[in-house]
């Protein structure tokens, strides 16, 4: 906390002093540390995977390798359908993504651009939905897709998550800040309102469009309960079961659950790196002005 | 006869438009209704009718002879709400919220005051501090399984290092759950820094102008302007990480199972446990589920309730 304070003076003290002062170097200090504490354990499971074995779960643990190895990898792919999880966990996380797109798209457009009787019920239904916990609804979740036969299919995954309250809100906003002009010129042209909303509407609304497809990806592929309760064959499980078998008894390798762990990660990683600022704002939502 | 005609004549336009406009509007309606139809179709299948089904569930109990459901009413409800395993469940649950809450945000805070100056590089940092937001629960689970393992895990050599005996972190009944509560903080504390840093560059730096204009210390204006200012994120924060508290599961299901002893028993692993290796016990996981919703919009409604502006979470 003292160390912190400082901030608030570099943040509002004027620009043109550009000495090192003690604070900075305080608090560059203090930043390190709290880098290297957050970052450990996503370091530690990395060079674990690439450890060779007689370096693997030794006291005091290795933190550098001189013989980094694959080997732990190619373990993975002997012991579990490791490109079928990662597969799954796509082909999931994809139509989902694609499915909340759709949906949310067109309910937004609906709310934002159409006028019908029933539309604020309809949207408080909509708002409703988010105080409802997934945990709460498992059980008879579960009873439906056992009766329509989807355990073990991409459709069980992946369409109980194919609607969004949250991505039609986030659509919504943006929508709502569109110029009224362009979309009344469209009207009178003739165009149908799905033609609006796709040839007008959407082309305007990227950035939206592409923080929902980050959050909904992310949010999908990272995925447990559900995923855990619809497959019980390894070859329909996402990534995130798959791990379950790399630890699941006591003589679990700690080099071949983290080479597991890390491939796992790597998409989520690359993602995070590649739209950063759109995953920051999927996730902060309405809470802060993004 | 021509009187009429004159008459009718200009009222025939108007009762046209009038009527093209209320055919307009109605398929404006029907659009509307076919735009939103997908969307409701899958919260009536998926979220609406599990939930009012979870309630209904409650009311009965599995028939021990076939697979019949017998009705005992409300008495299912009160039965669950008096139960040991629903009371230890949820003091572990209120726990568990307790410790993640209260150190994820104070740490997160730490963490955005830290990362809120203007310094040259603070960019890696932010990326750093906000790095496990990608994570997923099993993710995290599993690299926190390899820190904390007794022999050959990184916490207990470094304690080691400090002369101080190893600890079972998942194994012994007093540790487990605070070891859960450790990785889920580290897991949460990505979320919770981005919020808390958005929060504090909201605050105009007029305020901490005027404050040192007055002679006001550092230590004063975070007391006087940084947390008052920050409140309305900061309770955002808290309800945000206490929800996902009540609704932690693959953490335990992954790090401890419940156990030992039931010390990481949460009303979450309670309703999977009931549901799919209890047999006979959905009608009580039902009902211990209805429960946890209540909690859950407990905390919405206090949401929506205390903060001005909508929020939503995903």
């Amino acid at each position: 906390m003292t160390a912190a304070v400082p901030a608030l003076q570099t943040q509002t003290g004027t620009p043109a002093r550009r000495r090192v002062r003690p604070g900075t170097i305080v608090r560059y200090a203090a930043l390190t540390l709290a880098a290297l504490v957050i970052i450990l354990p996503v370091y530690l499971a990395m060079i674990t995977s690439i450890l060779p074995a007689n370096e693997v779960a030794t006291v005091p643990p290795h933190f550098v390798t001189l013989h980094p190895t694959f080997e732990n990898f190619r373990h993975v792919f002997r012991v579990v359908p490791m490109w079928r999880f990662l597969l799954n966990s796509t082909v999931v996380a994809s139509c989902i993504t694609l499915a909340q797109l759709v949906t949310a798209a067109l309910a937004a457009y609906a709310f934002v651009f159409l006028r019908f009787p029933l539309r604020r019920v309809l949207f408080f239904l909509f708002l409703s939905t988010l105080m409802v916990p997934a945990e709460a609804t498992i059980v008879p979740n579960f009873q439906t897709i056992l009766h329509l036969h989807w355990i073990n299919t991409y459709q069980g995954l992946a369409v109980p998550f194919a609607a969004t309250a949250f991505g039609t809100f986030l659509l919504r906003q943006f929508f709502l800040s569109l110029p009224k002009e362009i979309l009344d010129a469209a009207r009178v042209d003739g165009c149908g309102h799905l033609r609006t909303l796709w040839s007008i509407v959407l082309p305007l609304s990227r950035p939206a469009f592409a923080t929902l497809a980050a959050y909904a990806f992310l949010a999908a592929w990272n995925q447990y309960l559900w995923p855990l309760l619809a497959t019980n064959k390894p070859n329909m499980q996402t990534v995130q079961i798959g791990l379950r078998a790399l630890v699941g008894n006591e003589a679990s390798d700690p080099g071949l659950a983290m080479a597991g762990t890390v491939m796992a990660l790597i998409p989520t990683m690359a993602l995070l790196i590649l739209a950063q600022r759109h995953i920051v704002r999927g996730l902060t939502g309405g809470a802060v002005k993004g | 006869m021509s009187n009429i005609a004159t008459v009718a004549a200009p009222e025939r336009p108007a009762v046209s438009a009038a009527l093209r406009r209320r055919i307009s509007y109605a398929a404006q309606a029907v659009t509307g209704y076919v735009f939103l139809a997908p969307s409701l179709l899958v919260f009536a299948v998926f979220i609406f009718y599990p939930l009012i089904k979870s309630i209904y569930l409650g009311f009965y109990v599995s028939n021990p002879f076939g697979n019949g459901q017998v009705y005992v009413g409300a008495d299912q409800y009160r039965r669950v709400l008096s139960s040991d395993q629903f009371h230890t469940a949820l003091v572990t649950t209120a726990l568990f919220a307790l410790y993640t809450v209260v150190g994820g945000v104070v740490l997160g805070l730490l963490l955005a005051l830290l990362a809120n100056a203007r310094l040259k590089g603070i960019f890696i940092f932010r990326t750093i501090f906000s790095s496990t937001i990608a994570t997923s629960v099993a993710v995290a689970s599993l690299m926190w399984i390899l820190l904390f393992n007794p022999s050959i895990g990184v916490l207990n050599w470094a304690l080691s290092l400090l002369h101080v005996a190893r600890i079972n972190w998942l194994t012994s009944p007093h540790w487990a759950l605070f070891s859960v509560s450790i990785a889920t903080i580290w897991l949460q504390l990505g979320f919770n820094t981005i919020v808390l840093l958005a929060g504090l560059q909201g605050i105009p730096d007029e305020l901490y102008e005027s404050a040192r204009v007055d002679g006001a210390r550092p230590l004063r204006q975070f007391f006087t302007i940084t947390l008052p200012m920050l409140s309305p994120t900061l309770f955002f924060v808290i309800v945000i990480a206490s929800i996902r508290a009540f609704e932690s599961f693959g953490q335990i299901d992954l790090l401890t199972q419940g156990g030992p002893n039931n010390a990481t028993f949460t009303l979450v692993y309670a309703i999977y446990r009931n549901a799919f290796f209890n047999f006979g016990a959905t009608g009580v996981a039902s009902a211990q589920a209805v429960v946890l919703f209540v909690i859950i919009l407990l905390f919405t409604a206090i949401q929506f309730g205390v903060a001005e502006r909508k929020v939503f979470y995903g």
